[in-house]
């Protein structure tokens, strides 16, 4: 179920303009331009090795770019020193693969973590609050759970109860069906469209799982060795006759053309062959 | 054969480089941390991100109150080994009676602040690099940073604070139990009273040199706070290089500590 709205007329929240960076002297991502608009769900897609996590670390902020520009709520964060960062923070949720829950601390706690450092409500106040999130991500009476006592899918959904508790404007998620069984993973999907609809975030979804992105998306974004291939609504790039594209859709396996001095090299183990 | 001693020697030097090269990194990113905490100490509240007492609390518990049995039964068990071994060794030119002022010196300068930075700096200085390295392996750092939360004001204030104010008063307390320890054979191995060998150790201690090991005391602390997180934020890989980073922690910080206190002992005794 997708939901065809008019983000047309609506803000650009976020969008990146030819952004490039470097791991070592490796390059990541090769001139990514990106535009998402309020109350839009993104789905950026891409293959192991595509850049998707780390244009999603660049939009956190956690990483800085070769060159280019990445502006958030109208802010450039590649501009901004760590103070601005931390106050824009407390406009943005992010829910890691992992759930990057804080180990040391119950559920409730690690719910209301963003509350206590950022606000100054009194305790009471906090644990309604943290109590109405774990509801909404159907984990009420779990706030007393250290994470360990935690299944996988009930940590990630604590993630998500974690990444709202601020109702922010802009929701980033990693990979959030990885490594879950499909029933859960649905169920995570549903809690993206709802949390959407309810609080009306504009929610980018970085993740590899088809079924998970077509379900959830407006419009999807394709990457490919650092490079954006398409970018466009579930049948836009459903109907796309890229064949990478079609190759990552299809689950197609891709076919290196074989060289066969070149894959002599690599056995022996020598540098490519003079030609 | 011949032709290969110059790679292996510049194989070597570039070992040699490389290890000097990340080195200074470390020290120049300890540098950074330290004044850094300072500054959150002393500026935190102006950009809304206060320094709780809370947290400091508890690991004043953890790295503190949780360390006084092992600290005491090694304190006690040095202070005896010192009144032995120092009638043992002056009983040679018959100068045994000498034997409390060089136990009393020898505690309260040189083996309580070490034995009890030694055993600090492998119960706590291991833990935070094991919780540094887990966390940062578990993209839990990254999750603070995006909700806006400095690290360094949360996870290395604390301890480190924790550190400077629990590691002199264990320091003190080893020093006690040590000298009592000391105190209870020498007056039955020289027949003289309890009473007495306080009096004596009274005359010999003078609050120098509570201070010269107070001193050092207070730079094992920072070292131990900075290795510890130096080294568990370097962490590479999953559960094994969490593993690593502890070892290499330990070794560093005690490594550290003995270096600082024959530099601290050559700057201040001479």
């Amino acid at each position: 179920m997708t939901v065809a709205l008019p983000t047309s007329t609506r803000p650009t929240v976020i969008e990146v303009n030819d952004l490039v960076t470097h791991y070592g002297a490796r390059r990541i991502l090769d001139g990514v331009d990106l535009r998402v608009q309020q109350g839009e769900i993104l789905v950026i897609m891409g293959g192991s090795g595509s850049g998707k996590s780390t244009l999603l670390r660049h939009l956190l902020a956690l990483e800085k770019p070769t060159s280019g520009r990445i502006s958030l709520l109208g802010h450039d964060i590649t501009q901004m020193n760590q103070f601005e960062l931390y106050a824009l923070a407390r406009k943005m949720g992010v829910a890691f693969q992992g759930g990057a829950l804080f180990s040391s601390m119950t559920v409730g706690a690690n719910v209301m973590l963003p509350l206590r450092e950022h606000t100054k409500l009194d305790h009471g106040t906090m644990q309604i609050m943290m109590r109405l999130k774990l509801e909404i991500v159907n984990l009420a009476g779990f706030e007393h759970l250290m994470p360990s006592e935690l299944s996988g899918g009930m940590i990630k959904r604590a993630a998500f109860a974690r990444a709202i508790i601020m109702d922010p404007a802009l929701l980033f998620c990693d990979e959030p069906s990885a490594g879950l069984d499909p029933v859960v993973s649905a169920a995570l999907d549903e809690l993206i469209l709802r949390l959407r609809e309810a609080l009306g975030m504009t929610i980018v979804v970085v993740t590899h799982e088809l079924e998970s992105a077509f379900r959830i998306a407006d419009r999807i974004t394709v990457l490919d060795g650092g490079r954006i291939l398409a970018t466009g609504t579930v049948d836009e790039i459903r109907g796309s006759s890229n064949p990478r594209i079609q190759n990552l859709l299809n689950r197609r396996f891709e076919e290196e053309t074989l060289d066969p001095d070149a894959y002599l090299a690599r056995l022996t183990g020598e540098g490519a062959p003079v030609r | 054969m011949a032709e290969a001693r110059p790679t292996a020697v510049l194989r070597l030097l570039e070992r040699l480089g490389r290890a000097s090269a990340s080195g200074l990194e470390a020290v120049g990113f300890g540098a950074t941390l330290l004044s850094d905490s300072f500054w959150w100490i002393a500026q935190g509240r102006r950009h809304g991100q206060v320094v709780r007492a809370a947290p400091v609390f508890a690991e004043m518990m953890a790295i503190g109150v949780r360390a006084l049995p092992i600290v005491t039964l090694l304190s006690g068990t040095i202070g005896l080994m010192l009144a032995l071994q120092g009638i043992y060794s002056l009983r040679q030119f018959g100068a045994e009676q000498q034997v409390v002022l060089g136990v009393a010196l020898g505690i309260t300068r040189e083996f309580a602040p070490l034995i009890t930075g030694i055993l600090v700096a492998g119960r706590s200085g291991s833990a935070l690099a094991a919780r540094l390295g887990t966390m940062t392996i578990s993209n839990e750092i990254d999750a603070l940073r995006v909700m806006g939360v400095n690290p360094v004001r949360f996870l290395v204030v604390p301890s480190l604070l924790a550190l400077l104010v629990m590691l002199p008063c264990l320091v003190l307390w080893s020093e006690l139990v040590a000298l009592a320890a000391a105190g209870v054979y020498v007056a039955g191995e020289l027949s003289t009273t309890f009473g007495v060998y306080v009096q004596q150790v009274n005359r010999a201690v003078t609050v120098s040199d509570l201070m010269h090991g107070l001193g050092k005391t207070a730079i094992f602390s920072v070292l131990i706070a900075l290795v510890g997180i130096i080294d568990g934020s370097a962490v590479k890989g999953g559960a094994e290089g969490v593993g690593r980073v502890t070892t290499n922690a330990v070794v560093h910080s005690i490594a550290a500590i003995v270096f600082t206190d024959m530099l601290f002992v050559f700057a201040t005794t001479r």
